[in-house]
């Protein structure tokens, strides 16, 4: 849940990264810490196992900028994507604002994505929020490997109900921060209608 | 939807930052801080200027979440206070409603007495917090049946613009 204060004048804001393991969440995290100006960031964060497989979860703050003067941070974590670390995902879901589903394309990922995507939603069931009505986002990542499936596939797979989505190559840049413009966008008109 | 978002005006700002600075000096810690559930900071007090509290607030929230976790497995409904011991170092967590509340002290000062002195700011953190909620629902109650509560400034962002988001994105 955003967090405005008045008296520092800043709105805080939790994005989560979702998906399935190895689909490329921390990779988006990195790339947008690795082209952030040094003034907008802090410290990335990550709690990995020695492999560099997520254990808990990463984190970046980001502050962009003003709106209506009051600084605008956007707290962006990763969830651990393998099947059996589904208690921490749960964690990390508690006051979202804002889910970027990472989606891999290639094919042989696509019963692992599915399953990811109908976890996200019991996950976000049990903290009490309906996915159809969060800011939400679909990022389709590796678009550049040689077995991935068309966009068309993907969004039948996965986007039933038509929300924004992206193609991205997570390790070169391209749809990362295109993905994350738009939840951000989402995020901060959801803060506007509750205003 | 769950719990609604936490919005903070300045009256209750500095109150909540009265309160530690007290704790702060009476229990002779480095710093004290008070963090969201989600891992936002809200404010802290003390030798700050080396220390990245925004990292500290999200991982003690991580680690409030984890122990949370833990405690359910167990059939407890929380662990209320958490500490750790450094060589140098000690950090004495406890959990204040939906926030945080965070010591960082060293040996010039002393478990017992960082105890002592929390489970007295718990207290009235505790009075102002509920009065930040009692706030939030009466900002969202419809017109005409708040009460006696004060008037609350309008949203600022109730004028934003997609201009308004583009600009944080250059």
């Amino acid at each position: 849940m955003s967090f405005i204060n008045y008296s520092s004048r800043e709105i805080n804001c939790k994005l989560v990264f979702y998906g399935p393991g190895l689909c490329g969440k921390t990779t988006n995290l990195q790339y947008i810490y690795k082209k952030t100006n040094p003034d907008s960031k802090g410290k990335m964060i990550s709690l990995a196992t020695e492999s560099e497989r997520t254990l808990f979860f990463d984190f970046l703050p980001l502050a962009l900028g003003n709106i209506k003067g009051f600084k605008v941070r956007f707290h962006l974590y990763t969830v651990p994507g393998q099947v059996f670390y589904d208690a921490s995902r749960k964690l990390i879901l508690k006051g979202v604002d804002g889910v970027v589903f990472v989606a891999d394309s290639q094919a042989e990922r696509m019963e692992s994505n599915i399953e990811s995507m109908e976890n996200l939603r019991k996950n976000l069931q049990e903290q009490g929020y309906n996915l159809d009505q969060l800011p939400f986002v679909i990022q389709y990542n590796k678009r550049d490997l040689p077995s991935a499936v068309s966009v068309d596939e993907l969004n039948q797979a996965l986007n039933p109900k038509g929300v924004p989505f992206f193609e991205a190559v997570a390790p070169q840049g391209p749809g990362v921060f295109e993905t994350l413009k738009e939840i951000a966008k989402q995020v901060i008109m959801q803060i506007k209608k509750g205003a | 939807m769950p719990d609604p978002g936490l919005i903070m005006y300045e009256e209750e700002f500095k109150q909540i930052d009265a309160e530690l600075r007290r704790l702060h000096q009476q229990a002779n810690a480095k710093v004290t801080f008070l963090v969201d559930k989600n891992g936002q900071l809200i404010t802290a007090v003390g030798e700050t200027e080396n220390l990245d509290t925004t990292s500290l607030a999200s991982l003690t929230a991580g680690n409030i979440a984890a122990t949370g976790g833990m405690a359910k497995l167990l059939g407890e409904k929380d662990f209320s206070i958490l500490f750790h011991e450094g060589e140098r170092d000690n950090i004495h967590i406890s959990l204040v409603g939906r926030v945080i509340l965070v010591v960082i002290f060293d040996q010039r000062s002393s478990l017992g007495l960082v105890r002592l002195r929390v489970k007295k700011s718990v207290e009235i953190l505790s009075q102002i917090l509920q009065k930040i909620l009692q706030q939030v629902d009466r900002a969202k109650a419809p017109s005409g049946s708040g009460g006696s509560g004060k008037e609350q400034p309008k949203s600022p962002f109730s004028e934003i613009s997609e201009d308004d988001i583009d600009k944080l994105f250059g």
